[in-house]
């Protein structure tokens, strides 16, 4: 025991604690139950609802042990008649204005007032006045309010203050006339709003998704993994009969604590979404036909069979969406390579794959996430952190409470959570001279170049104040990380930026580390689901065709894995015209568009989400795994299903694999001693990229249009984080061409044209036009990022 | 043993036995008649008669049920069927209510479970089904139930309030 070790008494037990701690946290450690609303143990305390009075010696009355620290030698009663009695009390007070109206609250039957007025509620009412009534607020699509339910706890304005960085809800007024709320009439912009959800005691903030939509004893418990961020956010889904009716967060103290962001917590209403695929069908000619599933594993054994005997195996490839399992990424690459092509990708936006030899193992974090916390700096590279990955920036921004500087790079200027120590906003041709800018600062503080060619990139490159600061910073930290976020990814001229950042990291002593991936970004390296590494890593003996290299190169077969080109890839209209043209097309999905009605031939319905078993591979390298918590929809199975038995009619005896553990066992085989290292993992590129003075295309992926699923989840697209459709414009650029909100736009791009309203950014840099990827209009433009040009319409 | 063998011969020489059984319905023959011709007569009710479900109205027309779902919860023979929504007013209402007559045992239970007296068992308890179906009572049939018997039900209640 450390010196500020002491013991207690509670209830005649003596108990061990440490100086500083409250009363309730050292009874919660030792499972004696002290009744409470307002305390939780990762908001601060605020003692308001005095539930949790107890009884300590020599005390004249009962204290709160939410807001009592410990003594030493402290006795305490918390089930004396005193303390009872002061229990009861408060719960009398606290029933005067709370309503009876337990049997329509979603909350009753988790209610955390139902449970203890059980315990400590007079069966009959004293009071016969008037109760109070509070009208309700509308805060947004997910967070349903029935405030006159509000017993004043605080717990939702302290998450707000606390962990979401946002004052959005707030208490008015004092006494009876407390009004919980937002200031002004206007939706919760968190990303993690929905914890409030938890977080409410009674019923006065309940889920809007969810809502009347069952009873919780009526639910079972199924534990799952988040699918949207590299994260993989613990969660249990609760579960009716055969449908997912809500999501709760599991704690992980080591990845999601206690909080599941929005994403996470709503995106199952896709799985209801009206265009699931429930048969397998096949088109002949231009009629659609549902088949079996053994008829449709003919058809494609015909249909790939021809071209395998035709063009060869180098003429099939293979996309995958990084949302998809280990299990079904490896037998996906397993299946490619036994037909012996190495086509097979996940990186469906990334357009520069210049150093791919280079590339780690995975794109690893650099750290684990509890690590992130303890960061005294960290430079954060082209990356929208808070909205794509809310539960890492949640642990940076706890960094930042503690006095780190956390700073950017970013082509857009993206709002924080926490104040930046500096930032640089550079259009997305600019960052690798901005990086450049800070590699020069580090070199003017006296520190030498790892790699001593690297210093011909930096002819005629300046460091200003900006640049200064942030290597002043990053050189001051005893802990720091620099990390990649997604946006730099998928910027032309990644390996310039991955080669600035990683010497960057080198002469700072920083980690180096990757923030931005998908759900299973890194899964699928390890499983083999890039074209020149095999499944663990192992270089492959020939490369085959990247994402984009497929997509451009025109194929006579394309096998997709939960992926929709026409939103997920690089470039829309060049997927649509590449799998348009191929000559047959199999898509493994749960969900059936109209593009696919028009560019596949074979639709397999596969199982997704919370009705698929396999694992995920976080950003820190954690493996997780996850059963199925409901029955796939109609014909739907689990991917690694239909993948293994495609396997097995083109490759018999290979796939073998008769269950999920069989497959998973035979993943771990290959990965065996593999270390996550990012370290050199980059390779030095000629020159910078040029720029010329052309306005650039960026691309940002709205949170909430990642992934097929999400795309589908109803309440996420009414949100605020759902891509508005609009061309963003520097005021810069709007004004040389008296563009002004709302003025409908022409854009350019490769010779195709799209008419989009205008809006006035001022987070871009000049010479920058942001549009959102998944918008119909601009469907017809060609690439996320390159040269575009504007005009009036 | 010899007085009792001649003791059982006299029985049985006087039809002893058949004599006493034959004065037993003797006597209900002159006694007040308890039988009724069913179905022209029939015997009188509690007002806590536990006899077929119905879902009961307020006067304005709106149904009780708020979808609660407790009747669903407590009943022993899990008989009951509940599926709820928010209507377009913003109330909780139930989209579907089912009670399988053939698994119901007519505890009563939902009955006292309800917070808002909107499922009720009725005095009635002549019905039938031909299919099994016909024996699962939908919410649509368990209204009309209510509809056609508010008098009788809210008399019912009325009489029975004291003691609740």
């Amino acid at each position: 025991m450390t010196d500020d070790g002491i013991t207690i008494e509670v209830n005649g037990k003596s108990l061990p604690a440490r100086k500083g701690q409250m009363l309730i946290e050292v009874t919660d450690a030792n499972g004696i139950y002290v009744p409470r609303f307002c305390y939780h143990k990762k908001l601060t305390v605020a003692a308001n609802c005095r539930m949790c009075l107890v009884e300590v010696e020599k005390a004249p009355k009962p204290v709160p042990a939410c807001a009592t620290p410990v003594m030493n030698g402290m006795k305490v009663f918390t089930r004396s008649p005193l303390a009872v009695e002061a229990q009861k009390s408060v719960m009398e007070f606290l029933l005067i204005n709370h309503p009876l109206d337990c049997p329509i609250c979603d909350q009753g039957g988790e209610c955390e007032l139902q449970d203890l007025a059980m315990g400590y509620g007079r069966d009959v009412s004293r009071y016969q006045e008037r109760k109070r009534v509070v009208g309700d607020r509308d805060i947004g699509p997910l967070v349903q309010t029935e405030m006159t339910r509000c017993i004043h706890c605080t717990r939702c304005v302290r998450f707000g203050e606390e962990i979401a960085g946002l004052r959005e809800l707030g208490a008015t007024g004092r006494g009876e006339h407390t009004l919980i709320g937002t200031y002004v009439e206007k939706a919760m912009e968190s990303e993690l709003s929905g914890n409030v959800i938890d977080l409410c005691p009674v019923g006065a903030l309940t889920s809007k998704p969810f809502r009347f939509s069952a009873r919780t004893w009526e639910m079972r418990q199924m534990s799952g993994i988040a699918p949207h961020d590299g994260i993989g956010s613990n969660l249990h889904f609760h579960v009716k009969g055969q449908t997912v009716k809500r999501v709760v967060p599991a704690e992980n103290e080591s990845i999601n604590e206690v909080w599941l962001s929005d994403r996470d917590r709503f995106s199952y209403e896709g799985l209801y979404s009206d265009d699931r695929l429930s048969t397998p069908m096949v088109k002949q000619g231009e009629e659609w036909r549902e088949v079996d599933w053994m008829t449709a594993f003919e058809v494609i054994k015909d249909r790939l069979g021809l071209i395998l005997n035709a063009g060869g195996p180098e003429r099939i490839g293979a996309l995958a969406a990084p949302t998809s399992t280990t299990e079904e990424l490896y037998l996906l690459q397993k299946l490619m390579r036994g037909l012996g092509s190495n086509n097979i990708d996940h990186r469906l936006r990334q357009t520069d794959f210049g150093d791919d030899t280079e590339a780690p193992i995975f794109p690893w974090l650099g750290q684990s996430i509890v690590e992130l916390e303890q960061l005294d700096a960290a430079l954060l590279i082209g990356g929208n952190v808070r909205k794509q990955q809310p539960l890492l920036n949640h642990r940076l921004r706890k960094a930042a409470g503690k006095g780190a500087a956390i700073m950017a790079v970013n082509p857009v200027d993206y709002e924080f959570n926490y104040p930046l120590a500096a930032r640089i906003v550079a259009g997305p041709g600019q960052i690798p001279a901005a990086l450049a800018g800070i590699v020069q600062a580090l070199l003017e503080a006296g520190r030498t170049l790892p790699d001593p060619s690297a210093a011909a990139l930096l002819n005629g490159i300046q460091a200003d104040a900006n640049h200064r600061a942030i290597a002043d910073r990053l050189l001051k930290a005893g802990k720091a990380a620099v990390l990649l976020g997604d946006l730099a990814m998928n910027l032309p001229g990644l390996p310039a930026v991955r080669y600035l950042s990683g010497i960057i990291a080198a002469m700072t002593g920083a980690r180096f580390g990757y923030a931005g991936t998908a759900a299973n970004g890194s899964g699928a390296w390890l499983a083999g689901a890039v074209p020149h590494r095999l499944p663990g890593g192992q270089p492959s003996p020939h490369a085959g065709l990247n994402a984009r290299a497929m997509l451009e190169r025109r194929l006579s077969a394309y096998v997709l894995l939960n992926v929709e080109p026409e939103f997920d890839c690089h470039d829309p209209v060049g997927a649509r015209n590449a799998l348009g043209g191929a000559q047959c097309v199999i898509a493994i999905t749960a969900y059936r568009t109209s593009a696919m009605n028009f560019y596949a031939d074979v639709l397999l319905p596969a199982a997704i989400y919370a009705e698929n078993e396999g694992s995920f591979i976080n950003v820190e390298g954690r493996e997780q795994r996850f059963g199925a918590a409901v029955r796939p929809q109609g014909e739907a199975r689990p991917a690694w299903k239909i993948l293994r038995v495609l396997g097995e009619s083109f490759c018999p005896g290979a796939f073998n694999l008769d269950d999920i553990e069989a497959v998973h066992a035979a993943i771990h085989a290959d990965m065996q001693g593999i270390e996550p290292r990012n370290l050199d993992a980059w390779l030095r590129p000629d020159s910078l990229p040029w720029v010329n003075g052309a306005l650039q295309r960026l691309t940002e992926v709205p949170i909430y249009s990642g992934d097929p699923l999400v795309r589908r989840a109803r309440s996420l697209q009414r949100t605020h984080d759902a891509g508005d459709g609009m061309a963003h414009i520097a005021p810069g650029d709007a004004g040389r061409q008296g563009i002004t909100n709302g003025d409908r736009i022409l854009l350019k791009q490769g010779g195709e044209t799209a008419e989009l309203p205008a809006v006035i950014d001022a987070r871009l840099p000049e010479g920058t036009l942001l549009l959102q990827a998944g918008n119909p209009a601009c469907f017809g433009l060609g690439p996320e990022t390159g040269e575009i040009e504007i005009g009036r319409a | 043993m010899v007085m009792q063998a001649i003791r059982n011969y006299l029985k049985s020489l006087f039809l002893l036995e058949m004599l006493k059984g034959l004065l037993l319905t003797n006597r209900y023959l002159f006694k007040r008649k308890i039988t009724v011709q069913y179905p022209e007569e029939k015997t009188p009710q509690s007002n806590r008669f536990r006899g077929l479900h119905a879902l009961r109205r307020y006067p304005n027309g709106e149904e009780r049920c708020i979808a609660c779902k407790l009747c669903e919860a407590v009943c022993p023979a899990v008989a009951i069927t509940i599926e709820s929504e928010m209507r377009a007013d913003g109330s909780r209402r139930t989209t579907r209510y089912d009670i399988d007559l053939a698994k119901c045992i007519y505890c009563g239970f939902c009955e006292e479970s309800c917070p808002v007296d909107s499922i009720v068992m009725t005095r009635i308890f002549e019905y039938h089904g031909e299919k099994k179906e016909d024996l699962i009572m939908t919410k649509q049939r368990l209204l009309e139930v209510g509809d056609r018997n508010e008098a009788q039900i809210a008399a019912d209640r009325a009489q029975d309030a004291r003691y609740r």
